[in-house]
């Protein structure tokens, strides 16, 4: 651990990290509540992941997601009011509602229509990462997927042909050690299923604490500089964990106890919390404050989502082509 | 103006967009290798002397990162054209197609789009199953994409600007037996045209009639709107009137050109080398029984491919692609009735 960042900044960190945090929670109650249509995939157990990727990216860098998007977009950028609709499929979700819980995003901030296929957003990444070099912009991708997506052949095309043309791109994977229900240990034999793949490809990894946002944040700094200075991609694994099942109704059954257990005690919204106290950030009471505040935000963006209006029912067929600007 | 092949114009036109447009880059296996062919099928070759190995991409064999690179460098300003060797490759790349080039906008909820052609080589050309297929339809089925199949060289050009220049996701079908090039293959017809220098489109949505006849409509597409042609020749000497048209562009489907000549006609005849089953003569035949039914004075008839994959042995072959005599046969007891 080489620094803990400055005040400012911590502070900015966990409470986006407390925003997403706030946010799933909600979400896992309004559909425990039966008020929100369709699944979910949630990420609250791996805001750190996403915190400290993307706390210094620049508007202009891009950012690709999969099913499980909502921490990336919250933390790249995507408005809590434009997320909260979408959830509820309402007009001014950040896809009109059309898109839904699985491809959220905004292009405006950078943060790349989510994608349900896993893995397929690997290619995509990097594509829009060829697509800057091509420019000679110094923009740069930054791609999540999860341990499973590594089994896919879009990893392994992708990583290939990445650091072949050392394209502008960091490769993230969240190992938060399941595919879905499946341990990634019945799937794989690597012990770090990304990391370990990477080298073979010419393409120098980390494996990180997921659970430590500053570690993950420094990670993130080294990735990106090589990234934005031309030397090309580099793979992140990051070990963390879900707080919750891989999707609406899983009750995680196939996890040890002892396992959630042990993770549930590294819970990074709370290490963080623990860190920013301990290190005179802030005290207990006004983090405090600061979550309360933000708790009442996403209170307010729900109810406004709720009694938001839905699309008018031509846009389910509006923009199967593109119709302009 | 001059004569030149299928391939020459393709070339001719992906050229002039890359000098116009510094987003239009090709990519793809073999793209342009120094010594190999351009493609499989020479059409960018020596792309890469005036445009650089930066704007020709020399691929690994890796259809999935092909198409997503396109379609996410797509979405970020850039105009790819992919270069599929053989289409029967898309299979490989069905999940970038299908479910990412075209519901990007859609998802998106038209905040993104997602500009891209695929180039690919179709036809039955005696190499057996894997190299031989015409896939037109399985894209045609897919909302989000478009479809097209020029079959000589002025549409070629015209419609590779078009697709280049469109703010979508293009298919863009070429026949390998139609290109022409310095590549012989067996059972070539001739495609040239005159093609004029300068740069032109051709829109898609908008068939073209190839011959004209008052008493059956053909509607066929790439290798089988110029058998159709042959037939409608042979046929005017029986006293057997065929009007050929040309369907070129699949999705937008011109149905309103179909529609005209049907009033004429009464007779509708559909020629494709894509199998029978679901090919996109089904969708033009269904359109037609569903929206003008009244026009027609007799059954709707289509030759295709039966339902089989394609044999490698040149008579199997022969036996199986609609030729001119099977045309000329239907059309004869279309016309009887």
């Amino acid at each position: 651990m080489s620094g803990f960042p400055s005040n400012e900044k911590a502070l900015g960190m966990y409470k986006k990290m407390y925003e997403i945090r706030s946010y799933e929670e909600k979400i896992y109650y309004l559909f425990l509540e039966g008020i929100m249509p369709g699944t979910i995939h949630q990420s609250h157990g791996q805001e750190a992941c996403a915190v400290g990727m993307l706390y210094d990216l620049r508007k202009s860098d891009w950012m690709a997601t999969t099913h499980r998007p909502a921490g990336h977009d919250l933390a790249k950028g995507v408005s809590l009011r434009s997320m909260m609709c979408e959830m509820f499929g309402k007009a001014e979700g950040c896809d009109g509602g059309v898109g839904g819980a699985m491809h959220t995003g905004d292009i405006s901030v950078g943060a790349m229509v989510a994608n349900a296929i896993v893995g397929a957003d690997i290619p995509i990444a990097a594509g829009a990462a060829l697509a800057f070099k091509m420019r000679g912009e110094d923009n740069v991708v930054v791609c999540f997927f999860g341990d499973g997506a590594t089994n896919e052949g879009s990893y392994h095309e992708t990583l290939n042909a990445a650091g072949l043309w050392k394209l502008p791109v960091v490769f993230v994977c969240e190992n938060n050690l399941y595919s879905a229900t499946t341990s990634i240990k019945l799937t794989c034999i690597q012990e770090n299923v990304a990391a370990d793949r990477a080298s073979v490809y010419g393409i120098p990894s980390e494996v990180v604490d997921g659970n430590d946002v500053v570690a993950v944040n420094e990670a993130a700094t080294r990735a990106i500089a090589r990234a934005r200075s031309g030397e090309g991609p580099t793979v992140l694994e990051l070990k963390t964990y879900r707080h919750g099942g891989h999707s609406r109704n899983d009750a995680c059954g196939y996890r040890p106890k002892e396992e959630e257990e042990e993770w549930f005690s590294r819970d990074p919204v709370k290490l963080f919390r623990a860190r920013l106290i301990e290190n005179g950030v802030a005290t207990d009471e006004e983090l405090e404050q600061i979550e309360t505040s933000i708790d009442d935000l996403v209170e307010e963006e729900v109810e406004y989502a709720e009694n938001a209006p839905f699309p008018p029912l031509d846009a389910a067929v509006k923009n199967v082509y593109w119709e302009g600007e | 103006m001059a004569v030149i092949s299928v391939a020459e114009a393709l070339k001719r036109a992906i050229e002039a967009e890359m000098a116009k447009d510094d987003s239009v880059y090709c990519v793809g296996e073999d793209e342009d290798i120094p010594g190999g062919m351009g493609g499989a099928f020479t059409v960018t070759k020596g792309l890469a002397d005036k445009f650089g190995f930066e704007r020709v991409i020399n691929t690994p064999i890796s259809e999935i990162m092909i198409a997503g690179v396109c379609v996410g460098s797509a979405m970020n300003g850039m105009k790819p054209v992919a270069d599929l060797q053989y289409g029967d490759f898309l299979f490989c790349m069905m999940d970038q197609l299908c479910n990412q080039a075209a519901k990007m906008c859609y998802m998106s909820n038209g905040h993104v789009h997602v500009p891209m052609v695929m180039r690919c080589p179709i036809g039955a050309t005696h190499r057996g199953a894997q190299h031989a297929q015409s896939l037109e339809s399985y894209f045609v089925h897919v909302p989000g994409l478009k479809v097209v199949c020029p079959s000589n060289a002025y549409d070629a050009k015209g419609m590779m600007i078009s697709a280049i220049e469109d703010p979508d996701p293009v298919i863009f079908f070429e026949h390998k037996l139609l290109y022409g090039s310095s590549r012989n293959e067996a059972g070539s017809i001739d495609a040239t045209s005159e093609v004029p220098d300068e740069e032109y489109k051709v829109p898609f949505g908008k068939a073209a009639l190839r011959t004209e006849g008052n008493d059956i409509t053909v509607v066929a597409n790439l290798l089988m709107t110029h058998r159709a042609v042959a037939a409608a020749e042979n046929l005017k000497k029986e006293g057997i009137g065929l009007e050929v048209i040309d369907a070129r562009s699949l999705v937008p489907f011109d149905y309103d050109t179909v529609l005209e000549s049907l009033e004429k006609t009464g007779k509708l005849l559909i020629v494709h080398e894509d199998n029978y089953r679901l090919g996109w003569g089904a969708q033009l035949a269904s359109y037609i029984a569903e929206n003008a039914i009244t026009l027609l004075d007799a059954p709707i008839s289509r030759v295709a491919t039966p339902d089989t994959p394609i044999p490698f042995s040149p008579p199997l072959e022969e036996h199986v692609i609609p030729s001119i005599a099977r045309i000329e046969e239907a059309a004869r007891k279309l016309a009887a009735l």
